[in-house]
């Protein structure tokens, strides 16, 4: 089974729609979250703002921290490895990540 | 009509009492009497403020906190505020505190400014109300416990927040939404549950409306009424404060005061005759102190005026409203903002230099950031050249929601649409909607005259500190979707040429003292207010009524303290006979001054 981690920036809530600016991949991603821990992948999301506790936790995650700060969030790992640092995948990185996770590159709604 | 005098009956008391009403009406004043009611009965009782610009502090004479302080000279009297503000400063230090040292500091920084929003802001003051409603731990030592309420409008929020989220929750499918600084879901959903069931329980929750003899408090007593039987508060009372019978026929002033009082109890005969009603007699002196307060529900209806020997007193020198519209209209254009405690007539003034403005052949707009403004009823008519709107919060969500779902939606997939348009039915949406509505107010007196009435100081606290953690959370941000008004926001506020700020106030200590801490806050903001306006003011009355002229008399310090040490520049306005209704009057009132009323 495969995992996932998203470290995120201090956020309202797991869209960000409370901030100034939404952005339109982290909803999408999200969602495609969602999507995924519905058909067996292992979800997990930490947000800095509400459980700071796990950044210190993960060691990787606080090594990146130190080194190139806040900027390193947010930080996707896929069984345990960093595989996203910085940004959310885009509109055409998430039928790939749907392929990896499920053999398919989207699920039915 | 016949009311009996209020007074609080121990034996038949519930556990939770909300006092509520417009500002100004005697809120605080009524909840502290009550709560000395128990406390001499042998009752344990917790008073609680929930207003941001809190006035126990002033009436209890304590400095109080966020957590209970005992109440000198009143055993058993615990008393608290809960200020946004602090309770979002405290929640944060929950959070970052034990991460200090084991995060670096640009993480720690983030996660603070993150949690400087207003929905961090609003959560968490609503937590700790509902805390001490819903968990039945929190307030386990009291028999009773009291709430102090902001006025009307942020106090409808913070009474129907435990509702919003508890349906929010219910209706939510993802688990992955919006929930806000929530964290510990599971704990806080029975806590709303519980607040939610306790609000509606007859047996548990008295509502107290509190209002005036006076149109505009009453109507907005009944509208609060209904808003808050419609989500279940059902057990309700009313009491109506200051009631006022004159011992000197032959005096105008006091003539017209009481025929003032008796034709608004009138209008509203029907909404008064609709649940219990009370009244408590207008009192010679303004209500601070343990003493003081004992004395507002004591039998002796008139208690003692103790007047100071003032037979070298001159009042100070003040301008007329009029003065200070010529130096505003030199400008061309320009926002107009009034504030201060509620009551004191801040619609009036903005209403007043509407109209003036509008007059002199300039292009107006007014407009509110008050939910529970009655704009439109000061108003009354058409003036050329003015327009007239309100921000109104559900109204300005479902736009926001609108256009977010246009603007961003098309950028996602079905999923994420989904999603959004869920996570955009948060509460939450609603404190971004009302301030993106209030920058773009702010932003139409590029080219026009805006004169915004503004709520009472506690809810425009709020919209302040928002203002100021957006400011820094776009600093932050590279990029910005952010519309042109809201990035410039601040800098116009900041603006002395652009935003004129008038602080309204009564000649007594608690409006004067609640505008001065006000005015400091807005300097801490780097905002400069313009000038002071003294409203209702009794001096060179006349008046032969042996109360009105005690009133008239405590008024001095008060006028000498606001020009002397608190204004650059005053400007008077008398009391009126006639509530100021319709252009006419407004533009009279606007231009009378010290010296034309009376020799």
């Amino acid at each position: 089974m495969k995992t996932i981690q998203v470290y995120d920036p201090p956020m309202c809530c797991s869209t960000g729609i409370c901030s100034t600016d939404i952005d339109p991949d982290l909803v999408n991603f999200a969602a495609m979250l969602s999507q995924l821990s519905t058909h067996g992948i292992k979800v997990e999301r930490f947000n800095l703002g509400q459980q700071p506790m796990a950044f210190v936790q993960n060691p990787a995650v606080k090594v990146l921290l130190n080194t190139e700060g806040a900027e390193a969030l947010p930080l996707i790992f896929w069984d345990g490895e960093v595989h996203l640092k910085g940004r959310y995948p885009t509109k055409d990185e998430r039928p790939g990540w749907f392929r990896a996770a499920l053999g398919k590159a989207e699920v039915a709604p | 009509m016949k009311m009996p005098f209020y007074q609080p009956d121990v034996a038949t008391m519930t556990r939770f009492l909300f006092f509520t009403g417009k500002g100004g009406v005697g809120k605080t004043s009524l909840s502290c009497a009550t709560a000395l009611k128990l406390v001499d009965a042998g009752k344990r009782v917790l008073l609680v403020s929930t207003d941001p610009a809190s006035n126990l502090d002033e009436v209890l004479d304590t400095k109080l906190t966020n957590k209970p302080t005992p109440i000198l000279g009143a055993l058993g009297l615990d008393a608290l505020n809960i200020n946004p503000v602090e309770a979002a400063a405290a929640y944060r230090e929950r959070l970052i505190g034990p991460m200090r040292g084991l995060l670096p500091e640009a993480a720690l920084r983030s996660m603070e400014e993150q949690l400087s929003g207003s929905c961090t802001v609003e959560i968490a003051a609503f937590d700790e109300f509902s805390g001490l409603i819903g968990n039945p731990e929190s307030a386990k030592d009291y028999d009773h416990v009291i709430f102090d309420t902001a006025p009307t409008g942020h106090t409808l929020r913070l009474m129907s927040l435990a509702k919003a989220w508890d349906q929010f929750l219910d209706k939510n499918t993802s688990g992955t939404s919006c929930l806000g600084p929530l964290a510990g879901l599971e704990k806080q959903r029975v806590i709303y549950e519980a607040t939610v069931k306790t609000l509606a329980d007859a047996k548990a929750t008295t509502l107290v409306l509190v209002s005036r003899p006076q149109g505009a408090a009453l109507r907005e007593a009944e509208r609060t009424s209904k808003e808050l039987r419609a989500i279940g508060v059902g057990n309700q009372c009313l009491v109506v404060n200051g009631t006022f019978e004159t011992q000197c026929p032959e005096d105008v002033t006091a003539q017209a005061m009481q025929q003032r009082g008796l034709a608004a109890l009138k209008a509203s005969a029907e909404f008064i005759s609709s649940m219990p009603s009370f009244i408590v007699p207008l009192r010679p002196i303004n209500i601070l102190g343990i003493s003081g307060l004992r004395v507002l529900l004591s039998g002796d209806a008139q208690g003692k005026c103790v007047k100071a020997d003032e037979s070298g007193w001159t009042p100070p020198e003040m301008e007329s409203l009029e003065d200070l519209v010529s130096t505003i209209e030199q400008q061309g254009h320009g926002v107009i903002m009034t504030m201060g405690k509620g009551g004191v007539g801040k619609t009036t003034v903005a209403a007043a230099i509407a109209v003036m403005l509008a007059r002199r052949g300039h292009s107006v707009h007014l407009s509110t950031t008050d939910p529970a403004a009655h704009v439109a009823q000061t108003l009354h008519g058409k003036v050329d050249g003015l327009t007239l709107s309100k921000i109104d919060p559900a109204a300005e969500t479902a736009a926001y929601q609108g256009e977010v779902m246009q603007a961003q939606g098309a950028a996602m997939d079905d999923a994420g649409r989904a999603l959004l348009e869920e996570d955009l039915r948060s509460p939450c949406t609603e404190e971004i909607a009302v301030f993106r509505a209030f920058a773009r107010e702010v932003g139409r007196g590029t080219g026009r005259f805006v004169v915004l009435d503004t709520a009472p100081t506690g809810h425009t606290l709020l919209l302040l500190d928002a203002s100021e953690a957006y400011q820094r959370e776009l600093e932050r941000q590279a990029r910005s979707t952010q519309p042109e008004e809201v990035l410039k926001l601040l800098e116009r506020l900041r603006d002395p040429e652009y935003t004129r700020i008038l602080l309204v106030t009564l000649p007594e200590a608690t409006p004067v003292h609640e505008a001065a801490a006000l005015q400091d806050d807005l300097r801490r903001a780097r905002i400069e207010p313009f000038a002071w306006v003294i409203n209702q003011s009794l001096l060179n009355s006349g008046s032969c009524d042996p109360l009105l002229k005690c009133r008239e008399a405590s008024e001095h310090r008060y006028l000498s303290e606001v020009v002397e040490k608190q204004a650059k520049r005053t400007a008077w306005l008398p009391w009126q006979a006639e509530e100021p209704i319709g252009p006419d009057a407004l533009a009279r009132l606007a231009s009378s001054n010290l010296h034309s009323l009376k020799s």
